[in-house]
């Protein structure tokens, strides 16, 4: 066989005899069970609670330290002391970082800082406009071209060029990189078996945890700067396109690959000429993802001072300062816009490009060159003449958006305060605080015997041990008291994602018309980098715990409501017919026959939900979230809290991995 | 669904009347799925399991048990049996897209089981082609250039193949669609540019893999009727996959029933109707029209001592629908003379006998 794809046409291997043995009865009597006896948890829990309340709660303050965290404190210091001695660093590390430096600064000094004795970059803004709108319309449409041309433009006029350019340098650095190992790597997890086997894992793991942690461990190798925000990006950003790559191979009909064969090609052949022809289209869809993942890595990387417009929002969210937020946030999201556009544009138009006939394709050629040419005097242009390099005006268009954003928020703070504050306390009283005092002011072993025991329950004994094995984790953190607060949030935005996801997803799933009208959006939703959420919110509810759960909220939903509306549709036709002619009404047929058998998908759903919502609490230690998202945040900024902040990265990847566990044994049961 | 009339093959020469060298001899070939496949053709006593038992005692599936078949050159060879009868496999097996377990393929004097990997490629290149069921075309290239593709793999340059893919094109009737992509085809036409590619290397073999199968019943008559114009045209030697037996009777020279991964029997259209091997194969041909199938050679009685012999002559291999006519003309039974010998006789009984569809009383009449 010369490639690997090929399967024999094998009946699959018989399944040691599925211990389901269990039919529709007793599974019946079973769940009621399960149920019945996470009741029974919750009830023993409330009650010990009473009893020991306060006692054993690992409380820590915010200046306390533990010995884990001095002993992180010292490696970092020995790590930094030995950073030029130790050959690991002297040639690994370093090398890495200074690889890594030298393509940042040189894309930096091309396009967006003052490089050597000049005073701007080297291509100004004219150039820099002139080849986005080129490169636009060259690999998608003029209309793409025309968006990333406005977009660019609307950069400078916000005040911004430079931050923008920043930006993108790391993004285009990032992306770069990230592609050059995750092509190739995705062709292999494609083609052979064991490559998928051995990448899953990892894939999985990187695509569980919040971008945030990444940040803290890099930081201890690769030291604060754009080196280490490229080199986390990369590894954030590589894991989306590694899998398209190579779900795109692996879709290639293995007909086709055998005719290839059959022709006498060699892998080489096949794979030069089949597979990666074939993949194309959805190689560049994994593109678009690896794209719109780095920019948001890169604006939250501004936490590890990357420069660009996440430096912006943080300074401006640190000092609550809501309009400069506003503005940078609004830059982001254009930016999230035209790279998402031309990327999807690319994608749609090799398709396109090639059916229009010979005539159109040499026309065509002629206005590559026509259009490369213009772009050349552009940059020209933008190199030579100082008009054409640093963006003309004060980026009036910005400061009247800030001072616009700044005004609707206190407009809203003087107004509003009423409503909005009402419905926070609402929630914050009535669900968050006591859940919280319940997570936080019981003895820890309690809180641990209790989640044990729910992800025995939910998910089985494999789920049950790795949770036991979480929580010793997380107290060895020496940060479960914050670990037990992030959790609190985190379970409670949950909670409200799925009820928000439950009602518009089974609305999306049953009616066309709505799954058109929000889909786009939720599209869109899910493009933004998530601290962009925080800064509307921010204006609305203030500095509290409170504005990351609603941009929690709002940043989880979209996935959710997603996962649940196909969930909703898969449903038979024929099931929801049969329940139709037996005379079931609307909310019978959701409640009875629809949402049961999307069991599956509402756990999916959960998953997905906790994990974005994780992400998102944490990152809302920016805006007076406190807890684990605080205590990171904290450890970049002062040196005496690193080893703090890094246990507190991770303890959240300690509930990352247990959420996940869980929800997904979960949903393995519930849709076996 | 019984045809009203089953066209049969015309025969173009069996390995009896060649020269007795085959293209293709096949040998005890296996094929095993699954863990230690290579020990079940070993033991005489995995062997003698059937399918069920052999996969609850060690966990393989036998695709294809011990196979044996000669092809000749020029020869249609069609290998029937129904759905995971192991047919797919074995086609696969003969240029090792699927290894082999156990057994010889011998091409033209070479086992084809020795050959490494680079001789292999040069025979899939040079040697063999094949047809599949699902066509395997490549949606993002042209007809032309699908059809130019095994050329093009063969380090062929890019003017000359495309003169030769253009030829090849039009000998497939596809004249006119040479720069259309695939998706724009129809199943039938998207087949032809198959049979295109599988033709332009000028290969000695083409294999077909149920080619016809994801066709319209009517686009599949078309495309069984090109089959036989360019066996006339370019008179290759070609082994064809499929399960419609009509398909079979149609096209092959000779048939080979599989069942289970094992050689059912192995014969002419004729052969099959009017002596099949056992049960399985009687409720196989059971609907064919035998009239359409069956010669003379199938219905006659030895003449006996009392026998009128006035009647006219008749060849042997005449289709009794064919003789039909002339029989029951004719007052005294037809003689069957074979190279200027009687062998036989055909009378009226004889013939309404397999016209009225009644069953033989004897398995083998020969």
């Amino acid at each position: 066989m010369t490639v690997a794809m090929e399967k024999p046409p094998v009946p699959e291997p018989p399944q040691p005899a599925v211990p389901e043995s269990d039919g529709a009865p007793v599974a019946a009597v079973r769940r009621i069970s399960r149920r019945v006896v996470i009741g029974a948890i919750l009830v023993v829990w409330l009650v010990l609670f009473a009893l020991l309340r306060g006692t054993n709660t690992l409380a820590l303050a915010a200046a306390d330290l533990t010995g884990p965290h001095r002993w992180l404190n010292d490696l970092n210091d020995s790590i930094g002391a030995n950073r030029n001695s130790n050959p690991l660093f002297l040639y690994f590390f370093n090398e890495i970082r200074l690889v890594i430096d030298t393509l940042v600064t040189f894309v930096q000094h091309l396009i967006s800082q003052p490089s050597d004795d000049r005073p701007l970059p080297q291509i100004g803004w004219l150039g820099v406009v002139g080849i986005a709108g080129f490169v636009s319309w060259a690999v998608g449409n003029w209309r793409v071209a025309l968006l990333a041309v406005a977009g660019f433009t609307f950069f400078g006029l916000q005040g911004l060029w430079q931050e923008s350019m920043d930006t993108l340098a790391l993004v285009l650095c990032a992306v770069f990189v990230a592609l050059l190992f995750a092509i190739p790597l995705g062709v292999w997890a494609g083609l052979s078996d064991r490559g998928n086997r051995i990448m899953t894992p990892f894939l999985d793991f990187s695509q569980t945890m919040p971008t945030f942690v990444y940040l803290a461990p890099l930081t201890l190798f690769f030291l604060i700067g754009g080196a280490s925000a490229t080199i986390t990006t990369v590894i954030y950003a590589a894991p989306p396109a590694i899998r398209i790559t190579a779900h795109a191979i692996r879709t290639v009909p293995e007909t086709t690959v055998e005719a290839a064969d059959s022709l006498g090609a060699t892998r080489w052949q096949s794979l030069l000429k089949v597979l990666l022809p074939m993949s194309k289209r959805t190689v560049v869809m994994g593109v678009n993802q690896t794209i719109m993942a780095a920019l948001a890595m890169v604006t939250i990387a501004a936490l590890i001072d990357a420069p660009g417009l996440g430096k912006t929002v943080i300074q401006a969210l640190q000092s609550l300062d809501v309009g400069t937020a506003f503005n940078a946030g609004l830059a982001i999201v254009v930016m999230a816009i035209v790279l998402d556009r031309v990327t999807t544009a690319a994608s749609a138009r090799a398709e396109a490009a090639r059916r229009s006939g010979g005539r159109l394709r040499a026309m065509r050629r002629q206005l590559v060159v026509a259009g490369a040419a213009v772009t050349a005097v552009l940059v020209y242009l933008s190199h030579t003449y100082v008009w054409a390099a640093e963006f003309p005006g004060e980026g009036d268009v910005g400061s009247s958006v800030a001072s616009g954003a700044d005004t609707a928020s206190t407009w809203v703070q003087d107004n509003l305060s009423g409503i909005t504050n009402a419905f926070r306390d609402a929630i914050t009283n009535g669900l968050l605080n006591p859940f919280q005092t319940l997570l936080t002011d019981s003895p820890w072993w309690l809180v641990g015997v209790v989640l044990v025991g729910i992800g025995v329950v939910l998910g089985g004994w494999r789920a049950g041990v790795t949770t036991a094995v979480c929580v010793g984790l997380l107290v060895a953190t020496g940060v479960w008291s914050d670990s037990m607060t992030t959790l609190a949030s985190t379970l409670v935005a949950t909670v409200m994602t799925m009820l928000l996801a439950v009602v518009v997803g089974v609305w999306m799933g049953r009616s066309t018309v709505a799954d058109r009208l929000i889909r786009p959006t939720l599209d869109a939703a899910q493009v933004m980098p998530p601290f962009v959420y925080l800064v509307p919110f921010l204006a609305l509810f203030g500095a509290t715990r409170f504005t990351a759960i609603v941009a929690a909220i709002v940043y989880a939903a979209p996935v959710a409501m997603k996962i649940i509306a196909d969930g909703i549709r898969n449903v038979p036709e024929t099931t929801v017919e049969a329940a139709t002619s037996a005379g079931c009404d609307t909310w019978q047929i959701i409640t009875k026959v629809q949402l049961p058998m999307a069991r599956g998908a509402l756990t999916l759903a959960t998953n997905q939900g906790l994990i974005y919502v994780l992400s998102m609490v944490v990152v809302g230690g920016l805006v007076g979230a406190g807890a684990l998202g605080y205590d990171v945040v904290a450890g970049f900024s002062q040196g005496q809290l690193y080893g703090k902040g890094l246990a507190a990265g991770l303890a959240i990847v300690l509930l990352g991995v247990m959420f996940d566990r869980i929800t997904q044994a979960a949903a393995r049961r519930t849709s076996a | 669904m019984t045809p009203v009339q089953t066209e049969v093959a015309q025969r173009r020469g069996t390995p009896k009347d060649s020269d007795g060298t085959p293209v293709i001899s096949v040998r005890g070939l296996w094929k095993v799925f699954g863990p230690k496949a290579e020990r079940v053709p070993e033991s005489a006593e995995l062997c003698g399991l059937t399918r069920r038992e052999l996969m609850d005692r060690t966990g393989c599936t036998a695709a294809v048990r011990d196979i044996d078949f000669e092809v000749a050159p020029g020869e249609v060879f069609v290998v029937m049996g129904l759905s995971g009868s192991g047919k797919s496999t074995l086609v696969r097996c003969l240029t090792r897209l699927i290894e082999p377990t156990a057994g010889e393929i011998v091409f033209e004097g070479e086992n084809i089981r020795d050959a490494d990997d680079k001789r292999l490629r040069e025979l899939r290149r040079e040697k063999f082609s094949m047809v599949f069921q699902h066509f395997g075309l490549l949606p993002h290239r042209r007809v032309v250039d699908n059809v130019a593709f095994g050329l093009e793999i063969r380090g062929m340059g890019r003017a000359e193949r495309v003169k030769r893919a253009l030829e090849v094109v039009e000998l497939v009737g596809l004249s006119g669609y040479e720069n259309s992509y695939p998706d724009q085809l129809s199943g039938g036409m998207q087949q032809r540019v198959g049979l295109a590619r599988a033709l332009a290397g000028d290969p000695e073999v083409l294999l077909f893999d149920e080619p016809f199968s994801a066709l319209d019943p009517l686009i599949r008559r078309d495309m069984q009727n090109e089959v036989i114009r360019l066996h006339h045209e370019v008179g290759k030697t070609m082994v064809f996959i499929t399960h419609d037996l009509s398909e079979a009777l149609k096209l092959g020279d000779r048939i080979l029933i599989m069942r289970d991964g094992k050689m059912v029997q192995c014969g002419t259209g004729d052969e099959l109707v009017g002596a099949p091997a056992d049960d399985y194969v009687r409720e196989f041909v059971k609907d064919v029209p035998r009239a359409d199938v069956l010669t003379l050679r199938w219905i006659m009685r030895p003449p006996t001592d009392g026998d009128d012999l006035g009647g006219p002559e008749l060849g042997p291999d005449v289709v009794v629908r064919e003789a039909t006519r002339a029989v029951l003309a004719a007052e005294r039974p037809v003689k069957v003379v074979e190279n200027g010998k009687l062998i036989g006789l055909v009378g009226d009984e004889e013939i309404l006998a397999v016209v009225a569809g009644r069953e033989p009383e004897g398995g083998d009449v020969r």
